[in-house]
């Protein structure tokens, strides 16, 4: 097999051991091919595997079969190369904004010259330029996670790995958010994998959409969509008035309650 | 008794009239709210009720002690001070006579002489003596009499009540009571005022500090006692925290540190510092170091566990974050997960102070050279309860005080606490 730039899922499963002798196969044999610039977004019934499978490709995890190959190297662990932004909480309280978004140079050893630039241009961008003094605990929690999006930005990572990170937000804040994304992935090219709860965010900001399905988690269906690319200059309400996206929506969404109500199910049987 | 029960009607008595003065002037947010029983954030402590009631604890110290700050109006009844009388009955040898005895009750501290009194007509004869407020005294009424023990000279009734031993009269002026062998004693009121050995008034304790403070107690000025109780407090803390907190760290951090450690803090946290004197003053003796020893293992416990906490309730998605910005191991212990822990690393060396001032002045009180804890318990040997008084004000107000600069430096170090 040979390995381009790009990002390769090869047959990873995850098992966990619990404590109490039985196990949880978390991931059977996923394999996916992620392309340099691609957005995917990943959707599935909550416990199906969204973020044990982020984990292993942030390198935060050893998946017990398979490898993560990036750019012809195998992972092994956490790397600048894919940075990571989280639904909540993992900013450093114990900095300013502009602290928290310059902490991967000043951590590569960069000297203030060589980052000050890129740090203001992004803080620029996430419209945050007048706050870059504040502390992060006085910032709104969409305010925040524009601050953990610039902070991943000022590394520069090849691959952005995002865990729901805009599930805390209220609805017209998280609207905004997926602007903002888009646009950014436009103008960085960045690889972007992106966890969400939301079909309609999914649908937005995915031109891949992979419906995950759970015990074991697997990757049940991919879409290829148009409606990423339309939305980096359209108005995200327009889009989604798209006769094809109401059709997608609909057909996601029955696909999600089957599996869920066959969790209820088994759930059910079970006890 | 009596003082709770006046304490309970001011507590209540303020309540209505301060809710009745205020009720009025005020209207902010609490008071647009419908439902404000259960809601603990209508809840906030009233300032006027907090001062009402320091002055109320002020204002009944100097009632009942006679104090010359309250006026007197206010005073409890106070002991009976001048000349009491009672008459007595006594019979001999078949005759029965009276006589009148005079008591001077005298502020104790006073020279006072006897009152003359004539001694009247009969055998019997009139009686004077002298006896200090608050205490009580044989009278020995038959020396004077023209019939004495050996013609069996006996008490038989005070003011005309019949008296034996073990019986007892009241009079106007205090309680006349009678001995086995048949000697009267005079026990003059009381009235409700502490005597000043059990509770001195607040002007004789504000003297007293100034005297000590000038003057010194036990060759140590009043500064000398409370700044070596400090200076023990500061010296036991600061080696504790320099060893607990890498230590919890370590044990935050590391399995094998975690398990070896375990042991020992979780045995150690539930010993009392108070418990671990007598082995200290066996090891190290009364001296600073064993104080300062005790110090150390009061703060030490405190302090790793603390630290220890700090570092397991660092979120994962921080390091994970910092991981994948690129940063290394050790600076993520230097930027995440030392700052992470400062929250909790301060919330335990609050405790730990205020631990160690408990430890420190309880260590002096059992032996010490020294300290404030010395000087409270050499003064209540010799029922100096001034010293002893200002000394736990003292003691109450450094402890409130080292309270209030941990939570200015907490404030101003880790303002981040609690915000996310
Ligand atoms: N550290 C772990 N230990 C044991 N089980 C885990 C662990 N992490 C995840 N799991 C299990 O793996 C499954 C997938 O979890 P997760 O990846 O968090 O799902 P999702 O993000 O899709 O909601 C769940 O059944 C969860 O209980
Ligand atoms: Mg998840």
């Amino acid at each position: 097999m040979t390995h381009t730039a790009g990002l390769s899922i090869e047959t990873i499963s995850m098992r966990f051991d619990l404590p109490n002798g039985t196990s949880v196969q978390a991931l059977k044999d996923v394999t996916l091919n992620i392309k340099e610039g691609e957005i995917m977004s990943v959707l599935g019934p909550s416990g199906c595997g969204k973020t044990t499978l982020l984990n292993i490709i942030a390198g935060f995890l050893a998946p017990t079969e398979g490898q993560i190959v990036m750019n012809g190297h195998k992972v092994l662990g956490p790397d600048a190369e894919r940075g990571m932004v989280f639904q909540q909480g993992a900013l450093f309280e114990w900095m300013s904004v502009r602290d928290n978004v310059s902490f991967g140079p000043r951590m590569a050893g960069k000297r203030e010259r060589d980052w000050a630039e890129n740090v203001d241009h992004l803080l620029d961008v996430v419209g945050l330029r007048d706050f870059k003094e504040k502390s992060v605990y006085e910032l709104s929690g969409g305010m925040q996670q524009r601050v953990a999006l610039a902070r991943c930005l000022a590394n520069d990572p090849d691959v952005i790995l995002m865990d729901e990170p805009l599930g805390a937000l209220d609805a017209l804040t998280r609207e905004k958010m997926q602007s903002l994304v888009l646009k950014l992935w436009k103008e960085t090219g960045k690889t972007i994998i992106l966890i969400t709860h939301s079909v309609e965010e999914a649908l937005l900001l995915g031109e891949r959409l992979l419906v995950m399905a759970p015990r074991p988690g697997r990757i049940h269906k991919e879409y290829r969509l148009p409606f990423a690319d339309l939305g980096v200059d359209q108005d995200l309400r327009e889009v989604k008035k798209h006769a094809d996206f109401g059709v997608k929506r609909e057909e996601i969404l029955g696909m999600i309650w089957d599996m869920e109500e066959e969790i209820m199910g088994r759930a059910e049987a079970a006890s | 008794m009596i003082v709770f029960v006046i304490y309970a009607i001011i507590f209540v008595a303020s309540f209505f009239i301060v809710k009745f003065a205020v009720q009025s002037a005020t209207t902010d947010y609490t008071s647009l709210k419908t439902v404000t029983f259960g809601d603990e954030s209508a809840v906030t402590p009233n300032r006027i009720a907090s001062v009402i009631s320091v002055l109320t604890i002020f204002l009944l110290w100097g009632a009942f002690t006679g104090s010359k700050l309250v006026p007197g109006f206010l005073h409890a009844p106070g002991p009976f001070i001048g000349d009491a009388t009672f008459t007595y009955t006594a019979e001999a040898g078949g005759q029965q006579d009276d006589a009148t005895v005079t008591v001077r009750v005298f502020p104790v501290g006073e020279e006072v002489a006897a009152p003359e009194v004539d001694p009247g007509d009969g055998w019997a004869k009139n009686d004077a003596d002298t006896i200090g407020a608050w205490r009580s005294g044989l009278i020995r009424v038959d020396r004077n009499d023209e019939l004495g023990r050996d013609e069996g000279h006996t008490v038989v009734a005070v003011n005309g009540t019949p008296i034996s031993p073990g019986v007892s009269v009241e009079t106007d002026f205090g309680r006349v009571g009678m001995s086995p062998k048949g000697t009267l004693n005079f026990t003059p009121a009381k009235g409700w005022q502490m005597e000043p050995i059990w509770l001195p008034p607040p002007e004789s304790v504000v003297a007293r500090m100034g005297e000590i403070a000038n003057e010194g107690y036990r060759d140590s000025t009043l500064w000398e006692h409370l700044g070596y109780s400090l200076f023990r407090v500061i010296v036991g803390f600061f080696f504790g925290a320099l060893v607990g907190i890498p230590l919890g760290y370590a044990m935050g951090l590391s399995n094998w540190f975690r398990g070896w450690f375990d042991p020992i803090v979780e045995f150690m946290r539930p010993v009392p510092p108070l418990a671990l004197i007598p082995l200290v003053i066996i090891w190290a003796g009364i001296g600073e170091v064993g104080k300062i020893i005790l110090l150390f293992l009061a703060a030490l416990w405190i302090m790793a566990i603390a630290a220890r906490a700090g570092v397991s309730g660092v979120a994962i998605s921080k390091v994970h974050a910092a991981y994948s910005l690129g940063a290394s191991k050790f600076q993520i212990m230097r930027h995440v997960i030392v700052p992470n822990s400062l929250p909790e690393i301060f919330t335990g060396a609050r405790v730990a102070m205020g631990v160690c001032w408990g430890t420190v002045v309880a260590a002096e009180l059992v032996a010490a050279e020294k300290g404030a804890g010395m000087m409270i318990m050499v003064a209540s040997k010799f029922q100096l309860t001034d010293i002893v008084i200002m000394g736990i004000i003292l003691i109450g107000i450094i402890g409130f005080g080292i309270d209030i600069l941990m939570r200015m430096a907490e404030k101003a170090l880790v303002p981040w606490k609690g915000k996310i």
